[in-house]
C-alpha cells in the first residue's frame, strides 16, 4: 500500500510539474508578447513532434544529460556536493579526441580505449577536486565549480594549439577517422549507440545503489558521516572518494560518448551547460539514477524544443532555461510538502501486556 | 561577613525541568573581592543556577540581587546590562572571524576596526593577556580561545564573572595562570564565580564554597575551613539515597544478582597500557589498561573530559590509539552518548538503520528481505514501538530509538559473513539511559543485565554515579587520562573521580 501511495505521489508529482511547464512557459511567452499558439507549436515539434526530432535532437541530447545527471545523483547521494560534472565532461571528452586521434587505425578497441579514457580523465578531474577536500578541506562546491573553468579555457588552449587542426584556421580539433565514430541507429536519424551505453549505465548505477553494500555505504556517508563511522564502521574517507571518482567517470564518459557520436571532434563549445543542466536532472529525480533516465528525457525535449522555438517563432533559447529554473524551485516546493505530509506519525506508546 | 550587600546574589531558587527538580531552593551569595567556588557531581544543578544568573534558563521561584537590588533577568543581555559576564563550557565564538570582531560582536552602532582593535588592546593591558586583536579565532588554541571569552565578558565591563569549568579543557600550566587570573580579578573589587568538579582548585583559590547536591545547597562556607575529605562527602552524600533504588519492579531482581566472575574467566574487552592523543596532540589517555571479561558488566566512572571518550572508543574499535594494544572481538556493539550523530540515519526507515551494523565490512548485495526479517524480530524482541520496519527513524520517540539502537548493537542477528561473530559479544555503551524516562531506563537496563547474565561482556559508561553503581558488577574510574579499579562504593568512587583519593 505504502508503494502504490509513493507511484501514485510520483506521478502526481510528474503531472504538475508538465502542467506547471506548459502552463508557465504559455504565460511567459504571452507576458513577452509571442505568438503563443506558434511558440509553443515549435517547442512542440522540435523536441517530440517528428520521429526526427524525436530521435535526433531528444534523444541525441538526452545522452550526455543521462550521464552527467547520473554522475550528480551518484556524488549528491553521498554528500558530495560535485558542481564540476561539466568540466569532467569536457576532461573526458579531450581525454576521447586524444586517444580517438592517436590510434584511429584499431577500430572498435580503439573506441574503447577513447570512452575509458575519457572516464578515467573525468574520474582525475573529479580526483582533483576530492583531494583537495581530503588533504586541505577545500570544499568541492568552490573547487568544483572553479575546475569547470580550468577545464573550459584549458580546451579552449589545446583547440588553438597542441591539438589544433593542420590548416589552424578554426579552433578546433582534427576530425576523428570514421573508424572510431560510434554507430549510429539504423532508422534514428542521428542517434547513436551512446544511448544504449547511457542507459545500461544508468540502470547499473540504480540497481547498485539500492542492492549493494557500497551503494548502501554511499547513502548512509550522504545522510550522516558521523553515523557512517560510528555506527557503521564505514571508512568515510575512502567512500567519499569513491563518489567523487564514479561521479567524475561518469561525467567523463559523457564526454567522451559526444565527441564519438556527434561531434567527432574537440570543440570549446563541446558542451552547452549540460553538466549544469544535469544538477537539475538529478534533483528532479530525487537522485535516484532510474528516475534520471525520465528526467533526462524531459530536459533533451525541453532543450531541444527551445532551439526550435527559436528558429521558428524567434523566442530567446533562454527562456526554455527560466523555465528549467522554475521546475526545480516547484519540484523543492513539492518535496517541502511532502516532508510535512510524513512528519507524524502516531506510536502506540502504552506498554504491551506481555512486556513484564 | 563585610558588610556591603553580596555583589551577586541568587536567594532561593527553584526550577523545575518537567518531572525533574533541578534546583530546590538553593540560595548563593557572592561577595565583590571574592572567588567563590561552586562544586557538585554532574547534574547536581552548578550550570543551571549560573545560567539562571545569566538569564539562559527561567527561575520557577526565587530573586536574583546585585548589590542588595532585586534585578530582573530574562535573557542574557539583561545580565551583561547588569554587569555578569558568563564564560560557557562550549565556548561561544565565531571560528571564521578576529578575536577584535568576535569581542565587538553583540555591540551597537558603526564597526570601526580601529576603535575595535583598540578596545581588544585596552583589555589585553588590563588583564595581561596575551592577545591579537587581527588573529582568527580559530587558528587559536583552547586556552586563547578562553582568553578571547573573558575578553568578551570584560569588554561588556562584566564585575561579576561567571567561568563554567574553565579549567577542564586547560593543560596544568594554563590552568595555573587562569586561576592566578581570576584571583586578580577578584582582588581588583571584582567578583568570580568559579564552576568545577575539581576540589584542589577551588581549595586553593577560593575564598568561599558552595556545594550543591540534586539541586540543593549542601555545604557554604570559607574556603579555608574547609578540606578535600568534607567537600568530597558534602558533594557525594554518602547518606543520600541512590535514585536507581526506586526503579520499577523488573530491574530489582537482576539488580540484586551481583554476577561474581572468576578472575580466569574469558577477557573479551581489553586495553593494554593504552595512550590516545586528541586531534590537537594531546594524551587524552596515557598508560590506560582495563579488562572486561565474559559475563560481566563493568561500570566506568569520570567526570568530562577525563578520558572515558577516548577509553570506550579505543575498545570499541572507533579510534586507532597511539601506544599499546586493544583486544576486542572483530564486531564490537557501540552505543554512544549522541545518538542522533552517531547512532542513526535520521531520515532512513528502520531497515536501513539495522543495515548500518557491520556496514564497513560487507561485500557484495544486500539481501534486504533477511534484513527487513532480521529488523522485525529487532523490533520484537526489545519491544521497540513503530509501525513497520519501514518507518522513518526520526518519528520515534527517544526512547524507542535507543532501544533500536541497543536491540541493533546487542544482537548479532544483523552479521554475515567475514564479521560474523564467535561466541565472543563485547557491548560498549555511553551514557545508556540520558534522556529517558523511568520505565525506558528500566527496560534498558534489563537488557544489559539480560546481555551479562547471556554471557557477554558489557561496558558502561555513566556519567550519574548511581547508575554505574546500579549496573556494574566492577568498577573502574577513569581520572586525567588514566584508569585504575576501585571497589564498587559510591564514597571511593567518588573520591577517585576527583583525583582526591
Amino acid at each position: 500500500m505504502r508503494a502504490s501511495r509513493r507511484t501514485a505521489w510520483t506521478l502526481l508529482l510528474g503531472l504538475v510539474s508538465l502542467i506547471a511547464i506548459v502552463g508557465t512557459t504559455a504565460l511567459l511567452l504571452l507576458i513577452a508578447g509571442y505568438d503563443v499558439p506558434r511558440a509553443l507549436g515549435a517547442l512542440w515539434t522540435g523536441s517530440v513532434g517528428s520521429w526526427y526530432a524525436l530521435t535526433s535532437a531528444t534523444l541525441v541530447r538526452a545522452i550526455p544529460l543521462m550521464l552527467t545527471g547520473c554522475a550528480i545523483a551518484v556524488a549528491f547521494r553521498a554528500g558530495v556536493w560535485n558542481i564540476g560534472a561539466e568540466g569532467q565532461l569536457l576532461a573526458g571528452g579531450t581525454g576521447a579526441t586524444a586517444v580517438a586521434l592517436l590510434v584511429p587505425g584499431a577500430g572498435p578497441l580503439a573506441i574503447m580505449l577513447a570512452l575509458a579514457t575519457g572516464a578515467a580523465a573525468g574520474a582525475g578531474w573529479a580526483g582533483l577536486a576530492a583531494v583537495l577536500r581530503a588533504r586541505f578541506g577545500v570544499l568541492e562546491v568552490i573547487s568544483t565549480i572553479m575546475l569547470n573553468f580550468v577545464a573550459l579555457y584549458a580546451v579552449s588552449f589545446l583547440v588553438r594549439g597542441p591539438l589544433q587542426e593542420p590548416t589552424h584556421a578554426y579552433p578546433q580539433s582534427s576530425s576523428i577517422a570514421d573508424a572510431v565514430h560510434l554507430a549510429r541507429i539504423p532508422g534514428a536519424g542521428r542517434l547513436h549507440v551512446g544511448i544504449v551505453v547511457a542507459v545500461v549505465l544508468v540502470l547499473a548505477a540504480g540497481w547498485a545503489m539500492r542492492h549493494t553494500a557500497a551503494g548502501y555505504r554511499l547513502m548512509a556517508v550522504g545522510e550522516s558521516p558521523t553515523a557512517a563511522a560510528s555506527a557503521g564502521m564505514i571508512d568515510v574517507r575512502r567512500v567519499t572518494m569513491l563518489a567523487f571518482i564514479t561521479s567524475g567517470a561518469l561525467a567523463g564518459l559523457a564526454g567522451a560518448i559526444e565527441v564519438l557520436g556527434v561531434t567527432f571532434a574537440l570543440y570549446e563549445d563541446l558542451s552547452p551547460g549540460y553538466g549544469y543542466t544535469a544538477i537539475a536532472v538529478a534533483l528532479l529525480a530525487g537522485l535516484d539514477p532510474w528516475r534520471v533516465i525520465g528526467t533526462s528525457l524531459l530536459f533533451a525535449g525541453l532543450e531541444a524544443g527551445a532551439g526550435a522555438m527559436q528558429r521558428d517563432a524567434g523566442v530567446p533559447s533562454t527562456l526554455v532555461s527560466v523555465i528549467e529554473a522554475l521546475l526545480i524551485l516547484a519540484v523543492v516546493a513539492a518535496q517541502a510538502l511532502r516532508a510535512r505530509r510524513v512528519g507524524v506519525t502516531v506510536v502506540d506508546e502504552r506498554p504491551r501486556e506481555d512486556a513484564a | 561577613m563585610s558588610v556591603a550587600p553580596p555583589a551577586l546574589a541568587l536567594e532561593h531558587i527553584s526550577r523545575n525541568f518537567g518531572p525533574v527538580a533541578a534546583l530546590r531552593d538553593a540560595s548563593l551569595h557572592v561577595e565583590a573581592g571574592h572567588v567563590h567556588a561552586l562544586l557538585g557531581e554532574n547534574g547536581a544543578g552548578k550550570t543551571t543556577l549560573m545560567h539562571v544568573a545569566f538569564g539562559m534558563v527561567s527561575a520557577d521561584r526565587g530573586v536574583v540581587r546585585m548589590n542588595g537590588a532585586p534585578v530582573t533577568i530574562n535573557a542574557p543581555s539583561d545580565a551583561i546590562a547588569a554587569g555578569i559576564g558568563m564564560v560557557h563550557q562550549h565556548f561561544t565564538l565565531v571560528p571564521a572571524m578576529t578575536v577584535a570582531e568576535n569581542i565587538a560582536l553583540g555591540g551597537r552602532g558603526l564597526l570601526r576596526h580601529g576603535a575595535m582593535v583598540e578596545a581588544v588592546r585596552d583589555i589585553a593591558a588590563a588583564t595581561g593577556f596575551a592577545l591579537d586583536p587581527d588573529a582568527l579565532v580559530e587558528t587559536l588554541s583552547v586556552g586563547a580561545q578562553q582568553r578571547v571569552e573573558i575578553a568578551k565578558a570584560l569588554a561588556r565591563r562584566a564585575r561579576v564573572l561567571i567561568l563554567d569549568e574553565p579549567t577542564a579543557v586547560l593543560a596544568p600550566a594554563e590552568a595555573e595562570e587562569l586561576l592566578r587570573w581570576a584571583r586578580r580579578f577578584a582582588d581588583a573589587g571584582n567578583a568570580v564565580v568559579l564552576i568545577t568538579h575539581k576540589l584542589h582548585e577551588a581549595l586553593g583559590v577560593a575564598d568561599r564554597v558552595t556545594v550543591l547536591r540534586q539541586g540543593q545547597v549542601v555545604h557554604t562556607g570559607a574556603a579555608a575551613e574547609a578540606s578535600v575529605q568534607t567537600l568530597a562527602g558534602a558533594m557525594l552524600g554518602a547518606d543520600a539515597p541512590a535514585r536507581h533504588e526506586t526503579l520499577p519492579p523488573p530491574t530489582r531482581a537482576g539488580n540484586h544478582r551481583r554476577a561474581t566472575v572468576a578472575s580466569d574467566a574469558t577477557a573479551i574487552l581489553a586495553a593494554h597500557h593504552v595512550t590516545v592523543h586528541d586531534e590537537r596532540g594531546r594524551a587524552r589517555l596515557r598508560d590506560a589498561s582495563l579488562v572486561v571479561r565474559a559475563g560481566e558488566i563493568v561500570g566506568l566512572a569520570g567526570v568530562e573530559g577525563g578520558g572515558q571518550w577516548e577509553l570506550l572508543r579505543a575498545l570499541a574499535g572507533r579510534i586507532d590509539v597511539r601506544a599499546g594494544r586493544i583486544e576486542r572481538p572483530t564486531q564490537v556493539g557501540f552505543v554512544p552518548e549522541d545518538r542522533h550523530r552517531d547512532a542513526v540515519l535520521l531520515d532512513r526507515s528502520l531497515t536501513d538503520n539495522a543495515a548500518l551494523r557491520g556496514a564497513g565490512g560487507r561485500r557484495g548485495r544486500i539481501s534486504w528481505r533477511t534484513l527487513r526479517t532480521g529488523t522485525r524480530s529487532l523490533m520484537d524482541e526489545f519491544d521497540v514501538r513503530a509501525p513497520s520496519t519501514e518507518t522513518v527513524m526520526r518519528t520515534l520517540s527517544g526512547g524507542n530509538q535507543q532501544k533500536f539502537v541497543l536491540a541493533r548493537e546487542m544482537t548479532t542477528l544483523l552479521l554475515r559473513g567475514r564479521d560474523a561473530p564467535s561466541d565472543a559479544r563485547a557491548i560498549v555503551i555511553e551514557n545508556p539511559t540520558r534522556g529517558l524516562d523511568v520505565r525506558a531506563t528500566a527496560e534498558v537496563h534489563a537488557r544489559l543485565r539480560a546481555a551479562r547474565d547471556d554471557g557477554a561482556a558489557v561496558l558502561v559508561y555513566s556519567s550519574d554515579l548511581d547508575e554505574v553503581l546500579a549496573l556494574a558488577d566492577r568498577v573502574a574510574v577513569v581520572h586525567a587520562g588514566t584508569v585504575r579499579d576501585v571497589p564498587a562504593d559510591r564514597d571511593v568512587i567518588g573520591r577517585a573521580m576527583l583525583g582526591a583519593a
